[in-house]
């Protein structure tokens, strides 16, 4: 909603939490470091998920497809394009939000079901091809060692560049969603009909907001490749896209913050159970199952709700 | 490219044939993945762990009974103990959260389809299951000039006898036709003094009973594997999407294509066979973007 960290207490928080991540690399191993890497990358992927999802209201089901797309995008222009790797990051949120529009076009005008379906449908053609096109996109194996600019080229570079992007682009994220534009894109999200009747082309703000969700999916997409060296099909799995959505859900995806959070716990969840059993999926059922029934509004929307500062309308699906 | 020079007559039939096999487990599981869409209007990814778990079950009856008996006991026995599992889960938790919205409905069978494939992985390990046919449906006979595997011409005649038992079970009975109405407008048919509370849980059973049905019959012709859920509940949102969503002939139509596309796919260009039957849907959706035949939505 429209929550505004403003409060002190919500700065000094936020500030503390920065300064951390800035001196994480200095403080912690290089796993711990990569391991938060990975948590920036993943939360930057659900909070761009959540631009459609909870502040459009749109069902987004296929979003891995974005992040894979602008992963592939990145790689392949380095690595069979020959480009310079710092033009694969600079062009592979472009070409996820290219694929975002085409999609939207054909999917835009279902009612909320149907659009999710039909494009979790169209994301797994992508995928296919993707996952068969062995000679251009290494097929189920995916690509490794792809190149990465010698200045982010150590873990801590990677580190740092992750985190700058992420700060920057969850900033960009957040001054769109309190825009003129993310507010009528809200009152889409609250009622499309009303939005209608007011004189508001409510297809052109969600072809919009989807290319916005799918450039920096793309730019998630974009810095994994940064951190890991390496892109695979999996990246655009369409159970990816729906964990994803978990995050969101977890999180809390009617906050903005919400999703960073959710994209967290699931990480590190998923690194903790790893080390006792194989069998992740299976937990991650449970708290899926959990979270529907008890906390239907994410972790964050129960504490704000619990602490009294859930604005009105916050409660409204 | 030499595509067409390889391609005989012969050959064609032969993948017509077998695409027309595939198109009948097809039509199996998405008719009931339809069925499940048209009346309660909750796209079940936990559809395809059912039709996993059919598979499964199959193999575990059939070695445990074993011989040619083992696979019929298990045709049968699957669907309905799929079916009961489903009924279960419906009656234990599912029902409880009709009231929200659909996204949590669908969240919440994508997180049974997570529970149940690491189940069926605790269950079965990691290794792949296989699975012979019964010795009558073993071996071709042929076709004209064509050798069409017996087990393939089995499955041609069980898939018209399922749309057959399907078109009867939602035409010409009374629970077919409330299920039908509840479809439409479920307060009309809850102020009538229906519970439809138990249609919809016997809708879910019957089509996850299909989901079965559809992994029993497929469990001689491939390795059963971890895995297949995620394949099959794809395709099978495919067929019933350009099928018309809820509608069972469109969900045959989907199937047919889907079929179709795949097992002639492979004698074009056989490294992206899997790539056509999507591409077929692409321009399917560009030219009808509802479906081919009228949903029920």
């Amino acid at each position: 909603m429209r929550e505004k960290i403003v409060s002190p207490r919500g700065l000094i928080l936020a500030g503390v939490i920065l300064v951390v991540l800035a001196f994480w690399p200095a403080l912690a191993t290089r796993y711990y470091t990569y391991l938060v890497a990975l948590i920036l990358v993943t939360g930057l992927l659900a909070s761009s998920l959540n631009m459609v999802l909870g502040f459009g209201g749109m069902y987004q089901f296929n979003h891995a497809v974005f992040y894979g797309a602008g992963a592939y995008a990145a790689a392949l222009l380095t690595v069979r394009g020959g480009l310079n790797p710092w033009w694969g990051y600079l062009l592979g949120p472009l070409v996820a939000a290219a694929l975002s529009l085409v999609m939207g076009i054909i999917c835009v005008r279902l009612s909320k079901l149907y659009f999710g379906m039909l494009q979790i449908s169209l994301g797994s053609l992508v995928w296919a091809i993707v996952f068969r096109w062995y000679s251009f996109t290494g097929g189920d194996d995916g690509m490794h060692g792809v190149p990465v600019p010698g200045l982010i080229g150590s873990i801590d570079g990677a580190y740092w560049f992750t985190l700058i992007v992420t700060v920057v682009s969850l900033a960009v994220m957040y001054l769109i969603v309190n825009s003129p534009f993310g507010r009528v894109f809200q009152g889409i999200r609250d009622n499309p009909e009303r939005a209608e009747a007011v004189g508001v082309n409510v297809m052109r703000h969600q072809l919009i907001g989807l290319v916005i969700a799918g450039f920096f999916g793309g730019v998630a997409g974009t810095l994994f490749v940064t951190v890991e060296g390496s892109v695979f099909p999996d990246m655009m799995f369409w159970t990816l896209s729906l964990e994803i959505l978990i995050m969101c859900l977890l999180g809390g995806w009617f906050t903005f913050l919400g999703p960073m959070l959710g994209a967290a716990i699931i990480v590190i969840l998923r690194t903790v159970v790893g080390i006792y059993t194989d069998y992740w999926t299976l937990v991650l059922g449970i708290i899926l199952m959990l979270l529907i029934f008890f906390l239907p509004d994410g972790v964050l929307g129960y504490f704000t709700a619990l602490f009294g500062r859930k604005r009105a309308g916050g409660e409204e699906s | 490219m030499e595509i067409a020079s390889h391609i005989t007559l012969a050959a064609l039939g032969q993948q017509v044939l077998v695409g027309l096999s595939r198109t009948t487990i097809l039509f199996i599981v998405s008719s009931g993945l339809s069925l499940i869409l048209g009346v309660l209007r909750i796209p079940n990814i936990s559809h395809g762990s059912l039709y996993m778990i059919g598979a499964f079950f199959t193999y575990s009856v059939a070695s445990f009974v074993g011989g040619s008996a083992g696979f019929w006991v298990a045709l049968v026995l699957a669907p309905i103990a799929v079916g009961l599992l489903s009924l279960l889960v419906e009656r234990g938790i599912f029902c409880h959260l009709y009231e929200r919205e659909h996204l949590m409905l669908l969240l919440f069978t994508f997180s049974l389809m997570l529970v149940l494939g690491d189940l069926v992985k605790l269950t079965y390990g990691s290794d792949y299951r296989s699975l012979a046919a019964p010795v009558m449906l073993q071996g071709s006979f042929s076709l004209g000039n064509l050798p069409f595997p017996r087990y393939n011409a089995f499955l041609l005649l069980v898939g018209p006898l399922v749309a057959f038992g399907l078109w009867f079970l939602t035409n010409k009975t009374k629970i077919g036709k409330i299920a039908r109405a509840a479809a439409v407008d479920r307060e009309m048919v809850a102020a009538m003094g229906i519970n439809v509370s138990w249609v919809f849980a016997f809708v879910f059973c019957i089509g996850c009973l299909l989901a079965g049905l559809g992994g029993a019959l497929v469990a001689p012709t491939q390795n059963i594997t971890q895995g297949m859920d995620h394949a099959i509940v794809m395709e099978c949102f495919l067929i019933v999407i350009i099928g018309g969503l809820g509608n069972m002939w469109g969900a045959l139509l989907g199937a047919l294509i889907f079929g179709l596309t795949s097992s002639i796919g492979i004698l074009v260009w056989p490294q992206f066979a899997i790539v056509f039957p999507y591409v077929a849907v692409v321009i399917v959706l560009l030219l009808r973007p509802k479906g081919l035949l009228k949903s029920t939505w």
